[in-house]
C-alpha cells in the first residue's frame, strides 16, 4: 500500500526528466520500478522493526508489572561502566594523536565537528537540562564569532584576548535577552528565539561596521607565542615523527584549542549538572510549578541557565572564525540552529555522551557520505523519523548519578520510622 | 462559629484573616478566617470544589489573593505577611507543600528530589559549582547524609537511586512528602495525601503525619477526602462549602454538626 502512495506521488519527480538540449520530455520507467522494488522492501523492515518493538513492550509488562527500569542499551551501559575512565584516555589521546597521523582535511573536518560538540553541549543546558526551547542559538554562536571578527579588524585585538571577551559579550546578550522572555516557556519561547536568531543575523546584514553581507575576511589565526608555526616547527615535525607536508600547523593548532575547549566544556557541564544550580534546572525542567515549591527561584535558574548556555556558543564562535578565517552572516542562519538543535535531540537530550555522539554523527558522517550529497537532507530526515520511532530519548540516554552511601559501616543508620507494608498488613490482621 | 476568636488564637504558625480569591465574577474563597496552632495538625475538608485548593495556592503564593491577610509566625516571634510573596519566598520562609496530583521530578532519581528540596538551604553558586572548592564539596556531602537519613527515616532507603517515575504510587506521595520535608518547613501543607492510596497505605500514610508532627517539629494542615484519616488524625477540621467555612471544631464535634452533614449529604 505504502509502496503504490510513494510510487504515486513521486511519479512525476523520478519518471519525467526535462530533457534540455532535444527540448523533449524524457521518461524513466526503470527508475520507477527500482523506487517502488525498495520501498516495498523498507516497508516489510519497518513494519518487523514496529512488530518487534510492541512485542517488547508486551513482554516487558507482563515480565514487571510494575514497571520497573527499562534495561539499559548497551550504548548507555558503555556510557556508565566502570571502564569510563579508561575509554575517555583512550579517546582523549587517539585526539590528540589524530593530527600527526593523517591528512589537512580530516583535521578541518574534525575541528568543525569539535566546534559542533561544544555548540551542542551548550546548547544542551538550556534545551536539554532546563527545558527551554531555544531556536534562536546560532545568534549567539555569531555574537562569539563577530567579536573576534570585528574586534581584530578594527583593533586589533589577538586571538586570546577575544576568546573570553567573545564568550563575555554572548553571556550578556543571553542575559539582556533572556530578561523580557522568560516569562514565556514552550512554543512561545521557542518562537520568540527564533525571531531573535534571525533579527541577529539581519542587523548583521545590515550594519555598515560589520560589512553587511560581504562579511569579515583574512581573520588572524591564533598566534602561539608569537611564534611562526609554519617555519622551523613545522620542518622539525615533518622530519621527525613524518609530518603531513601539506598540513597548516595553524590549522592544527586551532584543532588543539578547540579540543581543549571541548574537554573544558565537558567538565564544565558535567559539574553543573551535579550541583545545586544544575538540579535547579533539571527541577525546572521537570515541573516548573514544584519548583517554585521546592524555593527555586524561576527567573533566576531560567536566566542563569539561558547565559550560561550561550557563554559556549561563543566559545565556539570565536574558534570558528579564526578557523574559518573568512565569516558573513550567512554562515549563521537558522540552519544551523537547527542543526545544533537536533545534534542534541539525536544524541539524547541531557546526556553528554550522547551530545558528542550526536554531534559526530551529523557532522561526520555527511562529510564521509559526499558521494550522496544530493541526497543527503533526505537520509538526514528519515534517520530523524527513525530515531523518534525507535530510541525516543537519543542515541544515548541521560543517565543520572548513583550516589553511594558509605555512612552505613562508620555510624548506624537511623531508625525507620515508618514500618514497612508487610508489618502493617500483619498489624491490620491482629486487629 | 466564633470569627473573632478563631481570628486571635493563642499561638498560631498561620493564620489568615477575611481572605478572599476572585476569578472574574466566581468568588473561590470567601471571607476565610483559618488559623493553624502551633504543633497541630489541621483538617480542611469539604465537597469538591469548595475552594481547599485554592485557599492552599494562595497561601503558597501560586495566586495572589484578591483581599485580606495571611500571616505566618515563623516561631522567632517574627510576623511575616505573605500576601503577594512568590512561592519560592513563602517556601524559603518555612511553608511547604505537596500537590494534589503528584508533582515530582520524574526523571530524576529519589535522592535528587529530595536533595532538589534542600535548594534553599545550600549556598554553592555558580563558581561553587565550576570549581568544586572544598566549602562546596563539603556542603553537598552534608546534604546528600541529610537526604538519604531522611529518605531511610521514612523508609524510602531501598529506593534512593531508582528515578522517581518508576516508583509505586503509594511511595511516590511518600516522597513528595519527605521532599517538602527537606525545605525545612515550619508548616507542611498536605493536599489530598492518602488520594488513591489503599487502606493500608492510608494506615501507614496517618503513622506518618503524626510521626512527623512530632519528630520534625512541625504543624501540619491538610486537604484530604478519606474522613477516617481526617477523624482521627486531626486536632481542628475547618469545613468549607461554595468557598466560604461553614464550620470549626474537633473531630467529634465536626461529626455531629448539621450544616457540614447539610454540606455533603444535602437537605432532608
Amino acid at each position: 500500500m505504502a509502496t503504490f502512495w510513494i510510487c504515486f506521488l513521486a511519479f512525476p519527480l523520478v519518471v519525467f526528466k526535462i530533457n534540455a538540449n532535444t527540448r523533449s520530455l524524457d521518461t524513466r520507467w526503470d527508475r520507477l520500478y527500482i523506487l517502488a522494488g525498495s520501498v516495498f522492501v523498507l516497508t516489510f523492515i519497518w513494519r518487523f522493526l514496529l512488530k518487534r518493538r510492541s512485542f517488547d513492550r508486551l513482554t516487558k509488562v507482563v515480565n514487571e508489572p510494575h514497571g520497573s527500569a527499562p534495561k539499559p542499551t548497551w550504548l548507555t551501559r558503555l556510557a556508565k561502566s566502570r571502564q569510563r575512565g579508561r575509554l575517555l584516555a583512550v579517546v582523549l589521546l587517539s585526539m590528540c594523536v589524530l593530527p600527526f597521523l593523517s591528512n589537512p582535511y580530516m583535521v578541518n573536518i574534525v575541528t568543525s565537528a569539535l566546534i559542533y560538540v561544544t555548540l551542542g553541549l551548550g546548547l544542551n543546558v538550556v534545551v536539554g537540562v532546563s527545558g527551554l526551547l531555544n531556536l534562536g542559538y546560532v545568534a549567539f554562536y555569531a555574537i562569539g564569532a563577530y567579536t573576534y571578527a570585528l574586534l581584530g579588524y578594527y583593533f586589533g585585538l589577538s586571538f586570546w584576548v577575544c576568546l573570553p571577551l567573545g564568550a563575555i559579550f554572548s553571556t550578556l546578550l543571553g542575559l539582556l535577552l533572556g530578561l523580557p522572555i522568560i516569562r514565556l516557556s514552550g512554543d512561545y519561547l521557542a518562537i520568540v528565539t527564533l525571531s531573535f536568531g534571525e533579527i541577529t543575523r539581519l542587523v548583521l546584514t545590515n550594519l555598515d561596521f560589520t560589512r553587511g553581507p560581504r562579511g569579515i575576511s583574512n581573520i588572524k589565526p591564533p598566534s602561539f607565542f608569537g611564534l611562526n608555526l609554519n617555519g622551523t616547527p613545522k620542518q622539525f615535525l615533518i622530519e621527525t615523527v613524518g609530518f603531513h607536508p601539506d598540513m597548516d600547523l595553524n590549522r592544527v593548532f586551532i584543532y588543539f584549542i578547540i579540543l581543549a575547549v571541548v574537554v573544558l566544556t565537558i567538565i564544565c557541564v558535567y559539574r553543573l549538572e551535579n550541583s545545586r544550580l544544575g538540579r535547579a534546572w533539571l527541577a525546572l525542567r521537570e515541573d516548573e510549578i514544584a519548583c517554585q515549591a521546592m524555593g527555586i527561584n524561576r527567573t533566576r535558574a531560567k536566566l542563569t541557565a539561558f547565559a550560561l548556555g550561550s557563554t559556549w556558543a561563543g566559545l565556539a564562535g570565536v574558534v570558528f572564525a579564526s578557523q574559518i578565517t573568512f565569516i558573513n552572516p550567512a554562515s549563521f542562519s537558522f540552519m544551523e540552529s537547527i542543526m545544533i538543535l537536533s545534534i542534541v535531540v539525536l544524541g539524547g537530550m541531557d546526556s553528554i555522551p550522547g551530545v558528542i555522539i550526536g554531534a559526530a554523527v551529523l557532522i561526520l558522517l555527511p562529510e564521509q557520505l559526499r558521494f550522496f550529497s544530493d541526497y543527503r537532507m533526505l537520509i538526514f530526515g528519515a534517520l530523524m523519523v527513525v530515531m523518534m520511532v525507535f530510541r525516543p530519548g537519543g542515541l544515548i540516554k541521560s543517565v543520572r548519578e548513583v550516589y553511594i552511601h558509605q555512612a552505613s559501616d562508620s555510624k548506624p543508620e537511623p531508625r525507620p520510622v515508618v514500618t514497612a507494608l508487610s508489618t502493617m498488613e500483619q498489624g491490620a490482621e491482629d486487629d | 462559629m466564633t470569627e473573632a476568636a478563631s481570628c486571635r488564637p493563642p499561638d498560631s504558625v498561620l493564620k489568615t484573616c477575611g481572605l478572599s480569591m476572585v476569578f472574574g465574577g466566581l468568588v473561590a474563597l470567601d471571607r476565610v478566617d483559618l488559623t493553624v496552632e502551633r504543633h497541630s495538625i489541621t483538617a480542611l475538608i469539604g465537597p469538591n470544589g469548595a475552594g481547599k485548593t485554592t485557599l492552599f495556592n494562595c497561601l503558597t503564593g501560586i495566586y495572589p489573593p484578591t483581599r485580606g491577610s495571611i500571616t505566618f509566625e515563623s516561631g522567632d516571634g517574627r510576623k511575616i505577611s505573605l500576601k503577594g510573596l512568590a512561592p519560592d519566598r513563602v517556601t524559603l520562609l518555612g511553608l511547604a507543600r505537596t500537590f494534589q496530583n503528584i508533582r515530582l521530578f520524574s526523571n530524576l532519581t529519589v535522592l535528587e528530589n529530595v536533595l532538589i528540596g534542600c535548594h534553599g538551604r545550600m549556598r554553592a553558586g555558580l563558581l561553587g559549582a565550576l570549581f568544586r572548592d572544598k566549602k562546596t564539596r563539603a556542603e553537598e556531602k552534608a546534604f546528600i547524609d541529610f537526604s538519604y537519613d531522611l529518605l531511610v527515616r521514612y523508609g524510602l532507603k531501598a529506593s534512593v537511586n531508582e528515578l522517581a517515575k518508576n516508583l509505586a504510587y503509594g511511595a511516590q506521595r511518600r516522597l513528595e512528602i519527605v521532599r517538602a520535608l527537606a525545605t525545612g518547613p515550619k508548616l507542611l501543607l498536605l493536599d489530598e495525601p492518602a488520594a488513591g492510596l489503599n487502606i493500608n497505605e492510608t494506615n501507614e500514610l496517618r503513622e506518618l503525619i503524626e510521626t512527623i508532627r512530632t519528630s520534625e517539629n512541625l504543624s501540619i494542615l491538610l486537604i484530604e477526602h478519606d474522613m477516617n484519616l481526617v477523624m482521627n488524625v486531626s486536632h481542628v477540621i475547618y469545613v468549607m462549602d461554595y468557598g466560604k467555612l461553614i464550620a470549626v471544631g474537633p473531630p467529634n464535634e465536626i461529626r455531629r454538626n448539621p450544616a457540614v452533614i447539610k454540606a455533603y449529604l444535602g437537605e432532608e
